[in-house]
């Protein structure tokens, strides 16, 4: 049994002008241990995916259909108090900007202390010689002293490691890091990622790593689930899907991504902007700027279909009916240096810089 | 620290020496005490001498140094009305203008904040609702007006509370405290209801917006995702960071709750420094009117740099030291 599945996960924002689907038919499972990466353009409903599992929706968002289970138990819809239970305990969150996550106006050692009164049988003395502890783990140098310190005397960096020690301190079993790294510096983004990674390793901790930053999910996640207009387009372990895209989409996203190794004169572009909510076509939501849309695409809506190695994609070219017999089984053979398989050459139209996937 | 008490002292300095200047230049001219004092049938020797007893005919510099020395030391002179030294005038007064402000100050926080914090959380509740139609009027109503519903209500039509007067009262050394009768604590519910309201209102309205916008941080939802309880996330972390504003008003409202006690006083005939400042007003009673503004801006003052400290209690990020401020930024 995985410990995280989320089945056809329908999330809803009533609004005046009706109701937006801001996520549809979102279906996945995270195992034990293992770190999945969410990646996809902004909008594409990754980070709401994240704040449905650990049951946090903005309101007036709403589960409105699908489920979530962990370790086979449903908890969406629960009471908030035994929520409350899982958020910390269970499921943990790392949030993008260390800035802003840390109250101001509580010590370090006070906001983990807390965190660990709050779902562990200890006292307060136990529950601060852990925080030191934790603080060492993330590597705050002078754990003992620096305990005391309040978020503002802590670098960016320092307080990601801080947030991450909180994140983690009450030993969930799932953590979901929403753009741990965003909002770093460069230089200190594959140190937060390595330590993250690393620690849970350590406590056998799963992670969801929702981020737009292939690199990072290319050295950290085992699997990548990627994300459009509020659904999944295809899901697959990581090198599967960076070196054997099967999804247009994810052709795409990854053409759209300076290498250091291939020469190219320019990066590839997905033509045209996502979907607004109120406005997410029929069929395939990619299909007006999908390349190999045909009529299939444009009136029925396709689901995660096996799309060879362990890969699978919501993509009617990898139907194993009518459909792939129109293309000939060219997308198994999809190569990172394609723009779009079956495609001889990317189009003008398509070629430009890369905008959205950083 | 230290030095920041010291540096707040050196600012109120100048505050309080205008006050006193301004105080002074009533005597000088807001009519003239020797005509006063010397009544209908006087020489001119008798004039002579007050004048040079008062000091009247020392420079203008003279006089306001000695009168601020006097001040320092508490001397305020003689009440023209009731011919007793205006310093024991006001301690007899003080007690009874206190005990009212406190009371009505702390029924402003002890209902406004839990108010506010209520009408924070729960925007869309028709008890938030309630409240906040109630709070428009505890605001628009003016004080004199809400002390004669009272009146009308408590005191004529239901007869429960007095309408007028401290009740009996406890006395300690100078202190008298109608804290400890049951007609003192009677006497005390309708004047600081009155006193209070619109602070009360005041502070409501300003938790309540301050507790929408803390709600909205990363680090609450921070720390809803780390499960902590309710109560927690509600009065540990999102109430402490309305604090500093909350404070801040607070403080300014005690020193004008103190202040403006003069119309609640007048309309329920509390027996407070306010009533003693309208009567001495009606008699042109000098002496007790400087005094009263020079005890009135140093409540302000002492106030002020209480709150300032408060900041200081409540905010760690205003205790960085100057040399680590540059790790503050962003």
């Amino acid at each position: 049994m995985p410990l995280l599945e989320v089945q056809e996960l329908r999330v809803e924002f009533p609004t005046r002008r009706g109701v937006l689907t801001a996520l549809d038919g979102v279906s996945f499972a995270i195992e034990a241990g293992e770190v999945l990466g969410v990646v996809g353009e902004s909008g594409a409903g990754k980070s709401l995916t994240g704040a449905a599992v650990i049951g946090l929706l903005e309101p007036p968002g709403r589960v409105a259909g699908g489920q979530i289970l962990l370790d086979g138990r449903r908890i969406d819809g629960l009471p908030y108090e035994q929520m409350r239970r899982i958020r910390g305990r269970e499921i943990g969150a790392i949030f993008q900007d260390p800035l802003t996550t840390l109250n101001p106006l509580y010590t370090v050692g006070q906001q983990l202390a807390e965190t660990m009164l709050t779902h562990l049988p200890v006292n307060p003395a136990e529950a601060r010689r852990r925080a030191i502890r934790w603080l060492e783990d993330v590597g705050i140098p002078g754990a003992a002293q620096r305990i005391d310190a309040y978020p503002h005397e802590f670098s960016g960096g320092m307080r990601q490691r801080v947030v991450i020690a909180l994140a983690l301190c009450a030993e969930p079993r799932l953590v979901i890091a929403d753009e741990p790294t965003t909002a770093l510096d460069v230089s200190i983004q594959a140190q937060i990622i390595t330590l993250l990674k690393g620690l849970c390793r350590e406590h056998g901790t799963a992670i969801m790593l929702i981020t737009h930053d292939m690199g990072v999910i290319a050295e950290t996640a085992d699997r990548v689930a990627v994300m459009y207009a509020g659904r999944i387009a295809e899901i697959g372990p990581v090198r599967d899907v960076i070196k054997h895209a099967r999804h247009p989409y994810t052709v795409g996203l990854m053409g759209s991504i300076p290498s250091l190794s291939a020469r190219v004169e320019r990066l590839a572009q997905i033509d045209g902007a996502m979907p607004r909510l109120a406005a997410i076509p029929p069929g395939c939501a990619f299909h007006p700027r999908c390349g190999h849309a045909f009529a299939r695409c444009k009136s029925e809506r396709p689901e995660l279909m096996d799309a060879g190695g362990s890969s699978r994609a919501a993509c009617w070219l990898h139907a194993a009916d009518s459909a792939s017999a129109m293309v000939a089984g060219a997308p198994r053979e999809a190569r990172p240096g394609d723009a779009r398989p079956g495609d001889a050459r990317p189009g003008a139209a398509r070629q430009g810089v890369a905008d959205d996937a950083r | 620290m230290f030095i920041y008490i010291l540096s707040r002292i050196g600012q109120a300095v100048p505050v309080i020496l205008t006050v006193t200047f301004i105080a002074f230049a009533m005597f000088a001219y807001v009519g003239d005490p020797v005509t006063i004092m010397l009544g209908q049938d006087y020489t001119e020797e008798q004039r002579q001498a007050l004048i040079e007893a008062l000091g009247l005919d020392q420079p203008f510099f003279v006089q306001y140094a000695r009168f601020v020395a006097n001040a320092v030391r508490g001397e305020f002179g003689l009440s023209y009305r009731l011919g007793r030294p205006v310093l024991s005038l006001i301690a007899e007064r003080l007690p009874a203008t206190l005990e009212l402000s406190l009371v009505a100050a702390a029924l402003a926080l002890l209902v406004g904040v839990p108010m506010g914090v209520f009408t924070g959380l729960y925007r869309e509740s028709w008890l938030s609702r309630a409240f906040l139609v109630f709070s428009l009027v505890g605001v628009s109503l003016p004080t004199f007006l809400i002390g004669i519903l009272l009146i009308l209500v408590f005191a004529v039509i239901l007869g429960w509370l007095p309408s007028f007067g401290r009740g009996e009262v406890v006395v300690f050394g100078w202190w008298s405290t109608g804290l400890l009768t049951a007609s003192g604590l009677k006497a005390l519910i309708l004047p600081s209801i009155t006193l209070g309201l619109f602070q009360m209102t005041l502070i409501m309205r300003l938790v309540r917006a301050e507790m929408l916008e803390v709600l909205r941080t990363d680090y609450i939802k921070f720390a809803r995702a780390r499960g902590l309880s309710n109560r927690a996330v509600h009065f540990g972390h999102a109430l402490k960071n309305t604090l500093v504003p909350v404070i801040t008003i607070t403080g300014l409202q005690l020193g004008a709750i103190v202040a403006f006690a003069i119309v609640t006083e007048t309309v329920f005939q509390w027996p407070g420094m306010g009533l003693l400042f309208i009567q001495s007003v009606g008699y042109a009673d000098i002496p007790v009117m400087s005094a009263y503004l020079m005890l009135i801006a140093l409540m302000f003052v002492s106030i002020n740099l209480i709150v300032d400290l408060l900041y200081y209690a409540v905010d760690p990020r205003l205790r960085v030291d100057r040399g680590r401020l540059g790790r503050t930024g962003v």
